[in-house]
């Protein structure tokens, strides 16, 4: 072809071709020389506009653009879990061991999954066999706890012509051979691509009935999110937003991990590398990692590519939710997203609406919500992907158009406040200010398997939390003495509450992880000690007795003095309040 | 063959725009020569086809649409960087200003830096004692860390700063060594002179390369500085294995600067007219420290900001918070109680603290007391506050005892002396020793064991 596509203008990182009518929106282009990945983002019949993934220093207008021909997608296959991959899947780990350096060069054209590595296959088709899209015909043990189940892409189906034998294969090598009803025949390797922006095809959709357990006990029991679901972690700097989704993607009951380091910090990255390698998870014996696949594209990382890694993010999570698991996926932070949409909307010279982000904003934040979910998948098996999104408010200030449209779209609010977190009340999520939604949904759920006892504490707990909001409001004015000592005792057990029970220590070995059968024993405890002691006020015991018995104090603490395995001693627990109380009681009438 | 391009077509601001151009690459330098003999340094920011658009480093003055020749450089932005740096003192685009004469470059390097990859990072572990009992014991500084410092006007950050660097074990045992890399941002004279005579008297001027864009110097130069200092820092960090602590100042002026050159590009504005790329930008300065594998060396930052109106919601301390990991933000009410350093405990927060204290690192008992220390302090402040309104008489005996603890945790535990060094062993103990002023059912962050060890209830006289 002499009719090549050059560049004509560059701005940023976006450039601009002129009068060409080869590319097709969303495309995926190489630009220049050293074959920077683009992507078309506008056509108009007088130019072509593209984002480029890495910085444009050195292009120059005249040097050449080839366009794939396909959308800008990822590859899917074995080899993703435990891997490190930046916003358009390109393995920083072969990246380091291909440059030999510690900085990123632009264009290393490195495979997204490793092409050498023999995989032990085993098919679980034979000849004959009718296969629609989504159908798993292979399998591989992809790490310690993962199994791999290769899939028909979506969109094909037809009868199996040839089976390869169990063995070693790589990645691209033929396993299977499908005949679709045109007579084509189509060979299966173990990998596929997919395009990061169109959602992975399900059969259906299932409601958010099922809770996902995290053992972090303010998540759990007042603000519980289904698997499926969806979740926005707001909060100014310094107030645990990083700190939580740590939290969550080492707890959670989740098969699979996708963590979005999206624009933030290269520091941050390191330390979940380091510390997820080094982590045990509890129930399958084995680190961390394997079962996390991390996106890192730190805020110094090309602002387009930012812009794109939360999509990888999710289209990888939904390949693994095909398999038949479920999936959490972690964005941190999506306001950086939304600064890259913002940031390449400006130099598109676009109108800008609400404090300079596009008008398309609220759109794009509900396009990628609405891929969470718990599904049958198209191999009738179930899964989910549940969405964790941190927001990061200029200022703090929840008023602001990525949070406010964000809670439009999502269920569950953990709003993250900073006067908890100066005061080091981690989690700093303020139970007045936080809502699920899902607490209708997943009552049956709870009821079945904690009882409704867990319900009933949940609703105490948040009265007694409420009442002393209101109380603090008078307390604030004219301070706590002139209080009756009802409402002191209110105040007392919402102390106990809130630092025995909300604050939770992820530094220590109990506390960092708590099940629900320990924390229902802990809001049972507390709630019986509140009403034993309302009973004694009520026979005009004054509440200075009962606090000098010190055992609210020995209540905040239990969290660190029961150990997860020793949850009988709630029972020694209960029996000494009731001996201790009783005693008052007789010493006060004797 | 090298084409001088004459005259130019249009002039707005700092930025010129010339027609024509064949073979010109982004972000490509451009020399620009005056009739009068003078040249001028630039650089491509925007090209469509044969038009570019080229940012003047030293303002626009005297130029005319046809007293100019125009020449391409044939390569980006790059810093000429050699061992002999250290010592010398340059200007903001990285150009000797201390009549000592060029650097001889042993190899020369883009300002604009690659990207770490994150893989190759290694999680900074080791703190930096600084002496500073607030910043030790409750903000505790990691080498590695990129660590600012949220100022106002006519606050002591400055003195903070160099306390810091005097005091600061930045080499370690082994004897790496270590080097200071001043960056100044529009900085007004005796600033950087204060700096410059500081670094004199404690005899590390020789180990101190210092840039100096000053508050009367082109805005254009102000936007390289940074990106030159750290390519510096980089540089001795990461190929002569030398730990270097960067001090910028101030990065309001640098944020200030970027706008100022973002309107006049005619871009579209976000919050209070900052060019909406600007978290992008700074986190291109600030993610630039921080530890590799394969080299010994470490770039640790301490950038300093003054808040406009002490207001930490403005976009510069904001979008800052959001990148670097951690802030020490300082106190003008504190200030005015005369104590030095008037750090305001409760928002600074170090965010690498938690994995370089502690056992083997400083003492066990460090992170439980600093957790007790701030979340006591924050009650302090909610007694105030009560105090306030009902006056301090009728608080209850427990507020009156967080009361005093609050007095003096400020001016015995905050409050130090310019040329105090205090041990972490003394800055833990004296913690231990305030907290003494509560009674024990109020230390709820600590475990008995630790408690039993360290807390002596002070009695009440």
């Amino acid at each position: 072809m002499d009719n090549k596509d050059v560049i004509f203008g560059i701005n940023g990182p976006v450039v601009t071709v002129k009068a060409s009518k080869t590319f097709s929106m969303m495309e995926m282009v190489y630009v220049g020389k050293q074959k920077l990945v683009g992507e078309v983002i506008k056509i108009t019949d007088k130019a072509t506009t593209i984002q480029v993934y890495e910085e444009t220093t050195g292009l120059k207008p005249g040097d050449e653009i080839v366009g794939t021909g396909a959308p800008m997608n990822v590859l899917l296959g074995p080899g993703i879990m435990d891997n490190i991959f930046d916003g358009i899947e390109r393995p920083l780990k072969e990246i380091e061991k291909i440059t030999g350096s510690a900085f990123i060069s632009r264009g290393a054209a490195v495979s997204s999954l490793d092409t050498e590595k023999r995989w032990n296959v085993t098919l679980t088709v034979k000849k004959g066999d009718k296969l629609k899209g989504g159908d798993i015909y292979a399998a591989t043990q992809e790490t310690a706890i993962i199994e791999h189940r290769v899939m028909v892409p979506p969109y094909l189906s037809g009868e199996v012509v040839k089976v390869y034998p169990n063995g070693m294969y790589t990645i691209n090598d033929t396993v299977v051979e499908l005949k679709d009803k045109q007579g084509k025949i189509h060979k299966l390797t173990l990998c596929q691509k997919w395009p990061i922006r169109n959602p992975r095809p399900i059969a259906q959709k299932k409601p958010a009935d099922i809770p996902l357990i995290t053992g972090q006990r303010v998540i759990d029991t007042l603000f519980p999110i289904s698997k499926g679901g969806t979740a926005a972690v707001p909060g100014g700097f310094g107030a645990g937003k990083t700190m939580t989704q740590h939290q969550l993607a080492k707890w959670c009951d989740a098969d699979i991990i996708v963590y979005v380091g999206c624009g933030e910090r290269g520091n941050e990255m390191s330390q979940v590398l380091q510390e997820f390698g080094e982590l045990i998870d509890p129930k399958s014996g084995r680190p961390m990692t394997d079962r996390t696949v991390l996106i890192a594209n730190t805020s110094n990382m090309p602002v387009a590519a930012r812009e794109a890694s939360i999509y990888t993010g999710i289209t990888l999570a939904e390949y693994y939710r095909d398999m038949g698991y479920h999936c959490a996926i972690m964005a941190d932070s999506t306001s950086r997203w939304a600064e890259a949409l913002r940031e390449i909307s400006g130099r598109l010279e676009e109108m800008p609406a609400e404090e300079g982000f596009p008008a398309y904003l609220p759109s794009r934040l509900s396009e990628f919500y609405e891929r969470a979910s718990r599904v049958i998948n198209l191999n009738g098996s179930e899964g989910s992907v549940t969405v964790i999104g941190a927001v990061s408010p200029q200022g703090a200030d929840f008023s602001e158009p990525v949070t406010q449209n964000t809670k439009r779209f999502i269920r569950c609010f953990w709003a993250l406040d900073k006067s908890l977190a100066y005061a080091r009340h981690y989690p700093a999520i303020n139970w007045m200010t936080s809502y699920s939604e899902y607490f209708t949904d997943l009552d049956k759920w709870f009821e079945e398997n904690q009882g409704r006892e867990f319900i009933n504490c949940r609703a105490k707990i948040s009265s007694i939390l409420q009442e002393e909001n209101k109380l603090m409001e008078i307390v604030k004015l004219i301070g706590a003495d002139v209080l009756p000592d009802d409402q002191k005792l209110i105040i007392e057990t919402a102390r106990v509450i809130r630092v025995g029970f909300l604050q939770q220590n992820a530094f220590h070995k109990d506390d960092t992880f708590v099940p629900l059968e320990k924390q229902k024993l802990m809001m049972k405890t507390i709630l019986h000690l509140h009403e034993v002691a309302t009973d004694l006020i009520s026979r005009n015991i004054p509440i200075s007795r009962i606090t000098s018995l010190g055992l609210f104090d020995k209540l905040t603490k239990m969290k660190y003095d029961i150990p997860n395995d020793r949850l009988d001693m709630f029972t020694e627990y209960e029996k000494e309040i009731d001996e201790a109380l009783n005693s008052t009681i007789s010493a006060e009438f004797n | 063959m090298v084409l001088d391009y004459v005259g130019v077509k249009e002039i707005n601001g700092s930025l010129i725009v010339l027609d024509g151009v064949k073979g010109a690459f982004n972000e490509e330098i451009v020399e620009i020569r005056l009739d009068d003999g003078t040249t001028r340094q630039g650089r491509i920011v925007q090209m469509d086809g044969e038009r570019i658009v080229v940012q003047v480093f030293e303002s626009t003055r005297n130029i005319s649409l046809v007293n100019t020749k125009t020449r391409l450089a044939g390569k980006p932005m790059e810093m000429p960087l050699s061992h002999e740096i250290i010592g010398r003192i340059l200007n903001g685009s990285g150009k000797p200003i201390d009549g000592l004469g060029d650097i001889f470059p042993e190899k020369t390097a883009n300002i604009n830096g690659t990207p770490m990859n994150p893989v190759s990072r290694v999680y900074p572990k080791n703190y930096i004692n600084t002496g500073i009992s607030t910043i030790d014991t409750l903000i505790t500084l990691i080498r590695g860390q990129k660590l600012p410092i949220f100022s106002g006007s006519g606050m002591k950050h400055n003195e903070l700063a160099v306390q810091i660097v005097r005091q600061a074990k930045i080499a370690d045992d082994n004897g790496e060594g270590f080097c200071v890399v001043f960056a100044a941002m529009g900085v007004k004279n005796d600033v950087a002179d204060y700096f410059k005579r500081s670094f004199e008297e404690f005899g590390v001027m020789n180990k101190v390369v210092m840039l100096l864009n000053l508050a009367n110097d082109p805005i254009i130069e102000r936007i390289l500085t940074p990106k030159c200092a750290l390519t510096v820092a980089e540089y001795l960090a990461f190929e002569l294995d030398m730990h270097v602590l960067v001090i910028m100042t101030d990065m309001t002026s640098y944020a200030e600067a970027l706008r100022e050159f973002s309107s006049s590009k005619g871009e579209i504005p976000g919050r209070k007219g900052y060019p909406g790329y600007l978290y992008s930008d700074l986190a291109s300065l600030y993610e630039r420290a921080g530890m590799i594998k394969g080299s010994k060396g470490s770039v640790t930052q301490i950038p300093i900001l003054t808040m406009p109106n002490d207001d930490i919601t403005h976009p510069v301390p904001d979008l800052t918070g959001y990148i670097t990991e951690g802030q020490i933000v300082l106190d003008r009410a504190l200030q005015g109680q005369g104590i030095y350093p008037p750090i305001a405990v409760l928002p600074s927060l170090s965010r690498l603290m938690k994995d370089g204290i502690g056992e083997g690192y400083t003492r066990s008992d460090h992170q439980a007391l600093a957790n007790q220390l701030f979340s006591s302090y924050a009650k302090v402040i909610d007694a105030r506050s009560l105090a306030s309104v009902i006056g301090a008489e009728e608080l209850s005996p427990i507020d009156k005892k967080y009361l005093k603890f609050g007095t003096e945790f400020e001016s015995r535990f905050i409050n130090q002396k310019f040329t105090e060094n205090r041990s972490i062993e003394q800055s833990l103990d004296l913690g231990w020793e305030l907290l003494g002023y509560l009674p024990k059912g109020e230390l709820d962050r600590v475990d008995d064991q630790i408690l039993n060890k360290y807390y002596k209830p002070i009695e009440d006289q």
